[in-house]
């Protein structure tokens, strides 16, 4: 088997999902045109060696739609014989891209490929694909399904975990990325956005919070006590987990990652082909695994895929030095670290989604390019990025530096 | 042929259809009209003469739906899903003919059209209706277990649009006029019959469009179709949720409505009608609906109508009724006696108790006139009928006098003698005790043949079922008298022999206290109530306990050891009632702390300390486990009230158990329970029960004997 490394990779900042985010009047095709463009230029990439571009998207809908990663590089200039494919594993998707690249490499159908995702919230909302698990009466009811909210308060209540944990998590979340922040870590890997006159229009996570308080977010109203109440979704979740008396609601918009939007690009490669063009491989991927979970709990799916790429390296947990786990909402972190007896300081030490968002996408491409720099900081050998992923999913990769 | 339709076409060239179904009060869709119907359909089609037609009815009512006995006959049948498909097929393919036949066709809607009566209404092309408050129209059928099978589910949402249309086909809501009116259901009201026909004919001349809207190039639902919108995706999305609430997945039919609308909604109608059908043959197929359809609508029917009342006994209304004791009960009872017509003499030892009942009726009148149910005058009349009083002299004239006392022998012995000093040998006593046998307490009668039980359920102007129990002693003529009066108060009764707790209360004793045996064998607390919820109960063991009070139950579990002595069989719940008394002093609801807790204005909540008291087993039970225990135990107990002779009919303790304390019409009752899970699997299970949880899973010899319940 050939080994796959990664050479490079580049985000975008994350701009605020909203009509007011600074990435709004970017589209979506061009902001993944800029990434990838960015990849290219930085490593004064030939793409005409570039076998395939993966992309990870997870509302491929209208301006989104229709395969973003075959015309995003079309856009961005990569040559005409490049191809893509738009990949969806929710909201592992960008990290999907990733594995799959790896998987091309090391079954030797590729050399070199760009894996990367992409996720404009603010113009293509959720929900806007449709679908048949949340809608279609009979597929929802056999398959109880509740929103993500629900399921992340479930994890809370089953697990013991409280409002307070949650809230206490969030804010070490936006301490520690306004630090990372302050102090320069992203720099490696953030490339800014620009409008068509070439002027910046946002160079840094506009997500973050500097100013939030434990008073401020323990007054926030917990998001999913209505839908829970009001919508059945409270009662449909007790039915798969009958030995629950009451959901305990604790997760608001203050512990539950952040709408954005984003985009970001990987560049995966073997040993000959990085030799060839002169790159210095980053870093190996040992190990990738998907799973399936139980959907209606939904987001328990980390644990049993990082325990599945573990076992597919032939590791143990303590190999692991540095975790990532995408902050979809704080009781997800918080349950994994149970699982696994992770400490706060080995998971998320440069914050995580609560405080920069979580381009549906685009995350596991750059959760795991966080990770990476952290390690090279740190000099550090194995760290493993994870994240849980919607209807009962989880994704995990584990990188090696040598 | 003339037999349901008669058919006149006037000098215009309009057709009337005058429906008539014969011998039948109201006119419901036998074969017979439906063969003849579709002989019309071909009439006014190939009929050059004819320029369109008006349908209506002879009778006070349009169409009431479908003949219910035809469908349960259906299921009976045991045909094949393909052969049930064309069965039901064949009515949809029929209404589709009359709208597409090339005539326009006006509903003149003059009485009630529910069900596939409102459906041949969606399948012509105008309707107007009689505004007369009285009139109902719906789509009923959710609440047998049914949907609207003859293209509801896809004429009302491509005619109103699908928010508006699926609530009332996922709860079968029943609406007047003017609201079907203003829906957009039907077009046109007409203050009186004459005017009905009349906007009829002229929509025939005037407009007179053969087409509908659905039929028409470009046609979309009003509103958008499937879930091509966020707020119809949210729409489906969480009305799936809330029908996973409400059914907790025992009822089916909400569901196949949801998916009939989503799916139908999205192609042409004759598609939408074909998956229509398919999702109802799967309805009809399933038990489900022969329970509902056989328990809710046949039996009660019948048990309505008295079907069980000995013959040859004259009937005597009550006039006069006396209520001794104007506690909850008492008070109850004279409500819902004044409210038919009687009038009542409510007697207490105080009279500040006595005007108390009679406040309680008060109460209930004000809210009716507030909610417009009533006028004030009618109230006033009502409440007038009540006498509080303490002289037993005033029950002079009593047809028929309720003691509801408190549960003493000596006290009952007492109001029974006072009683039978005042009033007319032709006179009936009754209790409404709810745990002495009806036997003994007649040992206190002169008249024992006039002694019966009469035995309401809490509370009393809200519970349908009335347990009439018939002592050693009681004759005909009092079991007669007992029907005919739960007959004037609109109340089901079923008859069923003495026992100790009778029939309702000794099955539902079973229920608790297997809920408490869990909790004591370490079953989690939340996971007793919550499969109870699952398997169709309305209230989990552990909350109703608490709502009789753990207290009552002390009460009830030393009085019975005391009377029977070393024959007591003691259960596990024993010990779990003993300890909740004794030493934790946890009484129940009423008196704040129970199983639950009862925090002021906040929901109640499983006490904390059950875990210390109960610690939960480190394995828990599977939930379907836990529910089939608490199903079970109730169907084993009324085997052995059948096999005891105390209840006679299986029907009777369907109903019972049913109206009584709400078990789950999806099983169809505690009998057709076993009938649905199926003698075999019924007896296998149940032994195997009784190794791990004890005798009282046992089978009796009647179960044994028998291949099925009904």
């Amino acid at each position: 088997m050939t080994d796959a490394f990664i050479l490079d990779h580049v985000r975008t900042p994350r701009g605020r999902g909203k009509p007011d985010g600074s990435l709004h009047g970017i589209t979506p095709i061009e902001l993944l045109t800029q990434t990838l463009a960015a990849l290219r230029d930085r490593n004064e990439l030939d793409t005409a060696l570039v076998e395939d571009v993966i992309i990870g998207c997870v509302m491929p809908v209208g301006e989104q739609g229709a395969n973003v990663a075959r015309v995003a590089a079309l856009n961005a200039g990569y040559a005409e014989n490049v191809p893509g494919k738009q990949i969806n594993r929710f909201c592992a998707s960008g990290l999907e891209a990733v594995n799959t690249a790896a998987a091309l490499v090391m079954s030797g159908q590729a050399d070199l490929v760009v894996a990367g995702g992409l996720e404009s919230m603010s113009r293509i909302p959720m929900g806007s694909d449709g679908g048949a698990m949340a809608t279609d009466p009979q597929v929802a009811f056999k398959t109880h399904f509740v929103p993500q909210g629900i399921s992340a308060d479930l994890i809370a209540t089953l697990y013991g975990i409280s409002r307070d944990d949650c809230d206490r998590y969030a804010l070490e979340s936006q301490r520690r990325a306004a630090d990372a922040w302050d102090k320069g870590y992203f720099d490696k890997s953030i490339m800014p956005v620009r409008n068509r006159l070439g002027e910046v229009v946002l160079d840094r996570d506009e997500h973050l919070r500097s100013d939030a308080t434990l008073e401020g977010l323990g007054a926030l109203r917990a998001s999913f006590e209505i839908p829970g109440r009001d919508g059945g979704f409270d009662a449909v979740a007790i039915q798969r987990y009958p030995q629950v008396e009451a959901i305990n609601h604790v997760h608001t918009a203050g512990n539950s990652s952040g709408i954005v939007d984003g985009a970001a690009a990987v560049l995966v490669a073997s040993r000959s082909m990085a030799e060839h063009l002169g790159l210095a491989p980053r870093a190996r991927i040992r190990s990738f695994a998907s799973v399936g979970t139980e959907p209606t709990i939904m987001l328990t799916g980390p644990a049993p895929s990082a325990l599945r790429a573990l076992e597919k390296a032939r590791m143990k947990r303590e190999d692991v030095e540095l975790f990532e786990l995408n902050e979809a909402f704080a009781s997800v972190v918080l349950r994994f670290m149970q699982q696994l007896d992770v400490a706060h300081d080995e998971i998320n030490v440069n914050g995580g989604a609560i405080a920069m968002g979580h381009p549906l996408g685009a995350t596991g491409a750059m959760v795991m390019g966080t990770l990476l720099d952290e390690m090279e900081r740190r000099d550090l050998s194995t760290g493993l990025v994870n994240l849980c992923v919607g209807a009962g999913m989880g994704t995990a990769t584990i990188l090696e530096r040598s | 042929m003339s037999e349901t339709i008669t058919y006149s076409v006037d000098g215009e060239g309009i057709a009337t259809l005058v429906i008539d179904v014969k011998d039948r009060p109201m006119n419901v869709l036998t074969p017979e009209f439906m063969e003849e119907l579709e002989h019309y359909a071909d009439k006014l089609s190939r009929d050059d003469k004819v320029t369109g037609a008006i349908i209506t009815s002879a009778k006070s009512s349009f169409i009431a739906g479908a003949d219910l006995k035809e469908l349960v006959n259906v299921f009976a049948s045991g045909s094949s899903a393909a052969e049930i498909y064309r069965f039901s097929r064949s009515f949809s393919e029929l209404y589709r003919k009359l709208e597409t036949c090339g005539k326009p066709l006006v509903a003149a809607i003059n009485g009630t059209a529910l069900g596939g009566g409102l459906e041949l209404c969606l399948a012509c092309h105008h309707r107007v209706v009689l505004d007369d408050p009285k009139i109902r129209l719906g789509l009923p059928e959710v609440q047998v277990g049914l949907l609207p099978g003859a293209g509801g589910t896809q004429r009302l949402p491509r005619l109103i649009g699908i928010e508006k249309s699926l609530p009332l086909m996922a709860e079968g809501t029943h609406l007047a006029p003017a609201r079907a009116h203003e829906l957009g259901i039907v077009q046109e009201l007409a203050a009186n019959p004459g005017e009905l026909m009349a906007k009829a004919r002229r929509w025939v001349l005037e407009a007179g469009d053969p087409v509908q809207p659905w039929d028409k190039k470009g046609f979309r639902v009003p509103g958008g179709a499937g879930a091509s919108r966020p707020s119809l995706a949210q729409t489906f999305m969480v009305g799936t949720a809330l029908v996973a609430r409400k059914t907790q997945r025992n009822y089916p039919a909400p569901l196949a409505i949801l998916s009939c609308v989503y799916e139908g909604s999205q192609v042409p109608i004759d598609k939408g009608l074909d998956i229509e059908s398919q999702y109802f043959v799967e309805l009809l197929t399933g038990s489900v609906a022969r329970n509902m359809i056989r328990s809710l609508f046949i039996d009660k029917g019948a048990a309505d109508k008295l079907a069980r009342r000995p013959k040859d006994v004259e009937r005597v209304p009550v006039q006069k009724l006396g209520v001794l004791g104007a506690g909850m009960m008492g008070a109850g009872i004279a409500y819902v006696s004044a409210y038919a017509g009687m009038e009542v003499i409510l007697l207490d030892t105080d009279l500040a108790n006595a005007e108390k009942g009679r406040d309680y009726s008060r109460q209930l009148l004000e809210k009716r006139v507030a909610r417009g149910r009533m006028t004030e005058a009618a109230a006033a009349e009502v409440l007038d009928r009540i006498r509080p009083t303490t002289d037993y002299a005033a029950l002079e004239g009593a047809e028929l006098v309720i003691e509801a006392v408190f549960e003493s022998r000596d006290i009952k012995a007492d109001v029974t003698r006072r009683t039978e000093a005042v009033t007319a040998e032709t006179s009936i006593f009754a209790s409404n005790t709810s745990t002495l046998p009806i036997t003994g307490l007649a040992e206190a009668s002169s008249r024992p043949e006039s002694f019966i039980g009469i035995h309401f359920f809490s509370p009393v102007e809200k519970m349908p079922l009335v347990e009439i129990i018939v002592g050693e002693k009681t004759s005909d003529t009092a079991v007669a008298r007992a029907m005919d009066y739960v007959q004037q108060i609109r109340k089901t009764p079923i008859v069923v022999n003495d026992s100790r707790g009778f029939y309702t209360s000794r099955v539902f004793g079973t229920y608790v206290k297997e809920g408490l045996a869990m909790l004591a064998e370490g079953v989690a607390p939340a996971l007793i109530e919550n499969a109870a919820k699952l398997a169709g109960l309305p209230v989990g063991p552990l909350a109703v306990s608490d709502e009789v009070t753990i207290d009552l139950q002390y009460k009830i579990m030393t009085q019975t050891r005391k009377d029977l002595g070393d024959d007591y069989v003691p259960h596990p719940a024993d010990a779990v009632i003993t300890r909740f008394h004794d030493d934790l002093k946890r009484l129940g609801k009423r008196y704040g702390a129970g199983f639950y807790d009862y925090p002021e204005g906040g929901r109640k909540r499983l006490w904390p300390g059950l875990a210390d008291v109960y610690p939960p087993a480190n394995e828990q039970p599977d939930v379907e486990e836990v529910k089939k225990r608490l199903l079970y135990v109730q169907s084993l107990e009324t085997a052995r009230c059948m096999e005891e002779g105390v209840v006679t009919e299986a029907v009777d303790a369907d109903l019972g158990s049913i109206l009584g304390w709400g078990f789950p019409p999806w099983a169809g009752g505690t009998a057709s329970f076993i009938d649905t899970v199926g003698m075999k699997t019924f007896l296998a299970e149940s032994e195997r029960m009784a190794q791990a949880y004890g005798e009282r899973f046992s089978p009796c010899e009647y179960l044994r004997d028998r291949s099925s319940m009904r």
